[in-house]
């Protein structure tokens, strides 16, 4: 029997609906169609329900990242490339070398098919830019109203670097804090998009792959102890969250730390502090202090690197306390962000 | 940032901090209220007290526009949303104030309450027109600030022939507050930062009661930790000289008289209710602002059934001495024990413009040194 003819995949005016994720031909046909397509590599090809990765060896890291931001596209990016760097970037931070991804889609009836085929594409791109495969996937299609368009979850395999050894517990008293550049871009990005605000010059996200830079970094300073992605809940959080797992206080300068103009604008036009607005392109590094300035020097010697300052000092501190010299002279902590950020009345 | 960082210039401030030291009189204390929850803001998030000398203290005042709302207001509201099945609408401050039974505007959207938080009283009419099938109330709240919004809201809802569109109005007034602070015994004050915003609209003039019947110093002063320094300075020099007046460092935003056409727009729009309580200050009259008859249509305490019902706050919570200055947020006995901005029981902890939140967040800790 020959087979049966299956309508093309209508690029352009398509709908997902709900046999694109009931395991039929309409599935079968967005997998070969939109998804291989695109993303097609040697494992991809095996066709099974994995992808048997024989060259695995050392220490392995693993990590995974749903992401279900809104709107899926922003300027300097949008869901797809976001999942791939996101992940890369959180392999890259516990001085692996990202070698795989695995992608999951969990799309929503009604979202266009035309949609997706750019974030797929824009996926595809980050991937191959990025020299990060993505070896294994699933769809699930979710009933109109359940989801938010198109949710991705991206999982990374990576190899550590042999002599690295980073965590977010070895920060120690004395310790140089880095940041690798400026801060707030993307939360911002994200923002100016939602309440439609606009400047003369366009807030863009900072989403970007960081393992090459910090490749750069690790070349010139192996005994770097701390790396961390300064992702959601901003600087402020990521600071936070070291200083607990590490056991230790921080003193920051807040004239050290870079933000663009228009960030700072839209920050203070709707009440936010860019210690806790989302980066997606930036990295705290924890090293001790006679390594700080050959540190910087590596991170600024790559363009996703231009920005990195050294922002301050780790303290012994059982309170796990960050706290910060304002611009004006005085003195402040940086807690913990309490629920989400809200914007001011008046 | 043009305008912004010459305000926040860290040469200036050390200037500044030395004419400061240099005045005030060591023999003597100062005692300060700065009235706004944003000048509150501003001298926490700067490090400010770290730069004044110690017998410069400054007292932190009700004006912040969720910590003086009673209980029984946020009640109010959520029975809107959750019994008359409306969508509300309010600015973000306003979502984690605690209200009965354990609840918050926040947690009640949790539970199915179709809440919304909305930047400006535009995105509340667009709300409704949207859903011209629902019923939509805009959770009114604000000093003087917040005011001519939401007459201009009104307007153009009855312009437009918006009936689904109604506000539960809790706008309340400086003056009537700094009165009430003033009227009760308590520790002396010596003088008041004037708020910002609230003063380019109602003007200066409104103060000059308190200069001339109270005796006390007002210096209006802007937002930025270098206004709130050069306001102290003229505080203390009024002080030291004997003299009590209203004087203006905010000149850039503040004019004697104000803004008179968001004063019109509001008196078109609100009338004085008799009384309102306060959290924190209990019932002062003449202090907030009613729909006035003509536009009745548009005030949800008319159109549903949500008789006001007062609720006391906690027992040990000392909010209420707080907002009058008596006690300081560490004076507190659950103050950063069974009070957090994570699981606030008292207003104050809830805005970062909340003399405890601010505490807590910025200051509960410090030693970097100046």
């Amino acid at each position: 029997m020959s087979a049966q003819y299956v309508r093309p995949l209508d690029l352009k005016r398509g709908r997902v609906d709900l046999s694109h994720g009931a395991g039929g031909r309409a599935m079968a046909q967005l997998i070969k169609d939109l998804f291989a397509r695109e993303l097609h590599n040697e494992y991809l090809a095996q066709g099974d329900d994995g992808a048997r990765l024989d060259n695995l060896a050392g220490r392995i890291v693993v990590s995974t990242d749903a992401h279900v931001v809104s709107p899926l596209f922003f300027p300097g990016g949008d869901i797809g490339s976001l999942s791939v760097n996101g992940t890369i970037n959180d392999l890259a931070v516990m001085g692996a070398r990202p070698l795989y991804l695995a992608v999951s889609f969990i799309l929503e009836e009604g979202f266009s098919l035309a949609e997706l085929a750019r974030i797929v594409a824009s996926m595809a791109a980050a991937s191959r830019a990025a020299g990060v495969p993505v070896v294994t996937g699933d769809t699930k299609v979710v009933e109109r109203g359940k989801g938010d368009g198109v949710y991705i979850t991206t999982t990374g395999v990576g190899v550590v670097r042999e002599g690295i050894d980073c965590s977010g517990s070895r920060a120690r008293p004395g310790d140089a804090i880095l940041l690798s550049g400026t801060i707030g871009d993307h939360g911002m990005a994200i923002m100016s998009v939602r309440e439609n605000l606009s400047f003369d010059a366009p807030i863009v996200s900072d989403s970007a792959p960081l393992h090459e830079m910090i490749a750069m970094l690790l070349d010139e300073v192996p005994e770097v102890r701390v790396m961390r992605d300064a992702t959601r809940g901003g600087l402020g959080t990521t600071l936070n969250e070291i200083a607990r797992q590490s056991g230790v206080g921080m003193v920051i300068d807040e004239s050290s730390i870079p933000v663009r103009p228009p960030v700072q604008a839209a920050c203070e036009l709707l009440g936010l502090d860019p210690l806790y607005v989302a980066n997606e392109g930036k990295i705290v590094v924890i090293c001790p202090p006679e390594s700080a300035e050959r540190a910087v020097a590596a991170m600024r010697s790559h363009p996703l690197g231009a920005d990195a300052a050294r922002i301050g000092e780790v303290r012994a501190d059982e309170r796990n306390f960050i706290q910060m010299r304002t611009a004006l002279g005085g003195g402040r902590i940086v807690d913990w962000l309490s629920g989400e950020q809200l914007p001011r009345i008046c | 940032m043009r305008y912004i960082d010459e305000f926040r210039n860290g040469e200036l401030a050390k200037g500044l901090a030395a004419a400061i030291r240099s005045i005030a009189d060591p023999a003597r204390q100062y005692r300060f209220m700065e009235f706004c929850g944003g000048h509150t803001h501003a001298i926490s998030r700067y490090g400010v007290v770290d730069l004044l000398p110690p017998n410069v203290r400054m007292i932190h005042g009700p004006g912040c526009p969720v910590c003086v709302l009673p209980i029984g207001r946020i009640d109010q509201a959520i029975r809107l949303a959750t019994q008359h099945d409306v969508i509300l609408t309010t600015y973000a401050d306003t979502m984690r104030v605690p209200a009965s039974e354990r609840l918050s505007l926040l947690r009640a959207k949790g539970l199915g309450a179709d809440i919304r938080m909305i930047y400006s009283t535009l995105d509340a009419l667009a709300i409704a027109r949207e859903n011209p099938d629902r019923e939509v109330v805009f959770f009114a709240i604000g000093f003087e600030t917040t005011t001519p919004p939401t007459a201009a809201a009104i307007l153009a809802a009855r312009a437009e022939g918006l009936c689904n569109f109604t506000i539960l109005c809790n706008h309340v007034l400086t003056p009537a507050a700094m009165h009430a602070i003033l009227s009760v015994p308590g520790e002396a004050l010596d003088g008041f930062v004037g708020p910002a915003h609230v003063s380019t609209v109602i003007g200066s003039a409104p103060y000059e009661p308190f200069a001339r019947d109270y005796g006390k110093p007002v210096v209006i002063a802007g937002f930025e930790p270098l206004d709130v320094m050069q306001a102290i300075y003229m505080l203390i020099k009024q002080v030291n000289e004997g003299r009590a007046a209203v004087e203006n460092e905010f000149t850039r935003a503040v004019t004697r008289e104000g803004n008179r056409k968001a004063q019109a727009l509001v008196s078109k729009v609100f009338e004085l209710r008799e009384s309102f309580e306060w959290r924190g200050l209990g019932s002062i009259p003449s202090s907030a602002l009613r729909l006035r008859p003509e536009f009745r249509a548009f005030d949800a305490e008319q159109r549903f059934e949500v008789p006001y019902r007062s609720v006391a706050d906690v027992k040990a919570c000392a909010c209420g001495d707080i907002l009058r200055g008596i006690k300081r947020p560490t004076d507190c006995a659950i103050f950063g024990t069974a009070c957090t901005p994570e699981n606030p029981v008292g207003s104050c902890m809830v805005s970062s413009e909340g003399a405890c939140a601010a505490y807590y967040t910025y200051g509960r800790f410090r030693e970097v040194a100046a």
